[in-house]
């Protein structure tokens, strides 16, 4: 009884490899290419010189004070978009509440002057990816008044572009309000001087 | 818990229950044959395969053709994942994959499982991801459909045990449900964000001057059907965490109403193949009620957040610009209502892909993933498998009733009898024993300890939320736990093969014997399957069931770990 099967079973399975494995994402590619190819490439950033800078929806690092900072990150050395992962600690876990969560607290403390007991849950946590794009506004807004304070800007110039790059719920409904860091970064540099270099580097 | 949450989450109760007729019709004329418009390639694949369509299979060769199937793919996957290195499409040069992982893999893709001991973005050629992993993610879920329509047809026929043709209903399947709607819902993720190339990875220099390597690949046409044949295999490390694998909050709502639409349609299309779509209804309602229950406890969990965390200084109360709860292993994007409705959706279905990382759940908000696998996946449950998984329930159900009453029981015109009862409650313990014995075994064993990324209660958790994953054919994994060692790449892959086919045999054996049957009338005394009553019972007998059997080992993982965190205790 097995037997009688093999025949079909082998046959089968390559041509069901040729149609799902083959066809089924050679039309895909086609179409994805063809509507929307700017998405379907990784939804660059590229500079003037055609130099790509990243992609709008890959987070990365950033630990100069007159950027905003993207979350704490465990894909790799941080960002790593070919490592991409979470901590995968627990709630119980003696590293994750005693050195990474209570380091980044008192990080944003020291640098940002966040308040103990109010210090946004996004900020000292890092995501399922480790390539997070985005931080809550409670997050960017803890971290404005050093963006503007090394930039030499106004706390309200710098409030009103973070409101501007604000994402709220998509459609009004859908997931939660946020700001894509990369993007948020990139009008900075557009918009207010950087400073010097001996400033930046801290 | 935000007001907005729980709008998400009721607002995609609705969407579910709207689309479950309209998909339940569609899935109906692709196993009845009436859908034709593929016709001539169908006539084609038949002809080229030695398949005779109008051969009516009995149970026994039906489930030969299942076994056949599943065997030589799983081989062919085996050799061309040892031999990636030397097939095309291998742009990033990667090493042939190690014969562990290679085992693992293809047992774990055969099965519907897609649990990953290795990365996607360093391990897996184009190659490798599109012929091999995201064709068993077809046909994988085509055969659990097949092997459902099949126990529907040995409910509603008499046919001395004839339940239909495999090679049929695997190849219609595949060409009428899986793949155009694939296709639709691959688009919508592109025009979201969703990668679909054959780059090679691009190198950028990022603001501050680093160098970033961006992972790139034909990632929207396998996400597709990673969801909508509940086989939750991600084409990267992290998953549907990955921006490019769920780039925006509309693609996180596609993602887990793909996952539910087929079984919770195929629940539907069952009530009208046994001809009596209020019961597809009442079993519709007793999983509704299930998912629903679980949604809450996650999201009332993880809003809650972690008072540990919280007394170090973490504002876990939520407001209109702070996510508050547990944001550890999550992203902002979709925040806490999205993880807790993802996490429980994809364990409810055998999915297994995630938006964040369920190893990081506060306690509570971990066991109901785990509690979900150890049900069975009978909550919508894996594409087919879930729908078979919950008619053995209720086929003890109804044993059940009937025992209490004192009649014979019967389900649906057939009469239940021993061997029948045998066959389920085969179905039954073949589950649990796959789970404990091998979460035991490594307990004990050097081997088994030595992956663990957590000490104490949750180090526990991590090796019985891996059995019960593979065993119930999800995927899913507390993935601080190092798979990808001799030791758990083989029990977890073994895990795999019984929770599929030591399950499914047993399920179409049942099939067969009940075709056998002639369809007695109904009597004042049979056991009414369409009411609350019939619901209720039917809950009551899945959780007695679940959570009798695993409620010692949830003792020592999760539930002692919530007591422990509130009482501030660290590993």
């Amino acid at each position: 009884m097995l037997r009688k099967q093999l025949w079909p079973a082998i046959a089968m399975t390559f041509v069901l490899m040729i149609i799902t494995g083959g066809i089924y994402p050679g039309i895909v590619t086609v179409l994805a290419q063809v509507l929307f190819p700017h998405q379907a490439n990784g939804s660059l950033i590229t500079t003037s010189t055609g130099q790509v800078t990243g992609s709008a929806l890959i987070g990365q690092t950033f630990a100069k004070p007159e950027y905003f900072h993207t979350r704490p990150s465990a894909a790799g050395n941080g960002y790593d978009d070919t490592a991409s992962s979470g901590t995968n600690k627990g709630p119980t876990d003696l590293k994750l509440a005693d050195t990474l969560v209570k380091q980044a607290i008192d990080s944003a403390v020291a640098q940002d002057g966040a308040v103990r007991g109010k210090v946004p849950s996004d900020m000292v946590t890092s995501s399922a990816s480790g390539l997070d794009p985005d931080i809550s506004p409670a997050n960017a807004a803890q971290q404005v008044a050093r963006v503007a304070r090394t930039r030499g800007a106004s706390v309200d110039s710098i409030r009103a572009l973070v409101g501007r790059h604000t994402t709220g719920r998509q459609f009004g409904f859908f997931g939660e309000p946020r700001v894509n860091v990369l993007l948020l970064n990139l009008a900075l540099d557009s918009s207010f001087s950087r400073p010097t270099t001996a400033n930046s580097s801290k | 818990m935000t007001v907005n949450g729980w709008l998400q989450i009721l607002f995609y109760s609705a969407i579910l229950l709207a689309v479950t007729k309209p998909v339940g019709i569609y899935v109906l004329k692709v196993y009845d044959g009436s859908m034709r418009w593929l016709a001539p390639i169908e006539r084609i694949i038949y002809r080229v395969c030695g398949v005779d369509p109008d051969e009516d299979q009995h149970w026994t060769r039906y489930a030969a053709a299942v076994l056949v199937f599943s065997a030589v793919s799983l081989l062919v996957t085996y050799f061309a994942l040892r031999l990636q290195s030397v097939l095309p499409l291998n742009p990033a040069h990667r090493d042939a994959v190690p014969d562990r992982q290679a085992f693992e893999t293809a047992a774990s893709f055969t099965t519907n499982t897609n649990w990953q001991s290795y990365s996607g973005e360093t391990m897996m050629s184009y190659f490798s991801q599109m012929t091999q992993l995201a064709f068993h993610n077809f046909t994988s879920a085509a055969g659990g459909m097949a092997a459902a329509v099949a126990l529907a047809r040995g409910v509603s026929r008499r046919s001395a045990g004839k339940l239909g043709n495999f090679w049929v209903d695997l190849t219609r399947g595949t060409l009428y449900l899986f793949i155009p709607m694939c296709i639709v819902l691959a688009l919508l993720f592109v025009q979201q964000g969703m990668i679909q190339n054959f780059h090679p990875y691009i190198t950028a220099t990022t603001v501050e001057g680093a160098k970033q390597v961006l992972a790139m690949g034909p990632v929207a046409s396998q996400e597709a059907i990673k969801e909508l044949g509940t086989n939750g295999g991600g084409f990267f490390n992290a998953n549907s965490a990955h921006p490019f694998e769920n780039p925006t909050p509309w693609t996180n709502f596609l993602q887990i109403l793909a996952i539910f639409i087929i079984p919770a349609g195929l629940v539907y299309a069952y009530g009208r193949m046994v001809k009596n779509a209020r019961h597809g209804w009442a079993i519709w309602a007793a999983m509704f009620i299930l998912f629903f229950s679980g949604v809450a406890t996650a999201y009332w969990a993880e809003a809650r957040g972690n008072p540990i965390h919280a007394a170090r200084g973490v504002d876990v109360v939520a407001s209109a610009t702070n996510p508050g709860g547990n944001m550890e292993g999550k992203e902002v994007r979709f925040g806490i209502a999205n993880s807790a409705l993802y996490a429980t959706i994809t364990t409810d279905a055998s999915c297994g892909c995630v938006n964040s990382m369920h190893d990081s759940f506060t306690p509570i908000g971990g066991l109901v993933p785990l509690v979900n696998m150890q049900l069975g996946e009978v909550i919508y449950g894996g594409v087919g498998a879930g729908l078979y998984g919950m008619i053995m329930m209720v086929v003890l159900t109804v044993f059940i009733a009937g025992l209490m009453v004192g009649r014979t029981p019967e389900y649906l015109g057939k009469k239940i009898q021993s061997r029948e009862v045998r066959m389920a409650m085969l179905y039954v313990l073949v589950f649990p024993a796959s789970i404990l014995l091998f979460s035991a075994v490594s307990v004990l064993l050097p081997a088994g300890l030595k992956g663990l990324n957590n000490a104490g209660p949750h180090g526990f958790s991590e090796i019985l939320y891996a059995f019960s994953s593979t065993t119930a054919n999800n995927g899913s994994a507390f993935a601080g736990l190092t798979g990808g060692s001799y030791y758990y790449n083989t029990t977890l892959g073994l895990a795999t093969l019984i929770g599929r086919f030591a399950m499914q045999v047993p399920m179409l054996a049942l099939a067969g014997f009940l075709a056998e049957r002639k369809q007695a009338p109904e009597t004042a005394g049979t056991f009414p399957v369409t009411t609350p009553l019939f619901v209720v019972l039917l809950i009551g007998v899945i959780l007695i069931v679940g959570a009798l059997t695993f409620f010692p080992a949830l003792a020592l993982g999760p539930v002692v770990e919530h007591l422990l965190m509130g009482a501030g205790k660290l590993y």
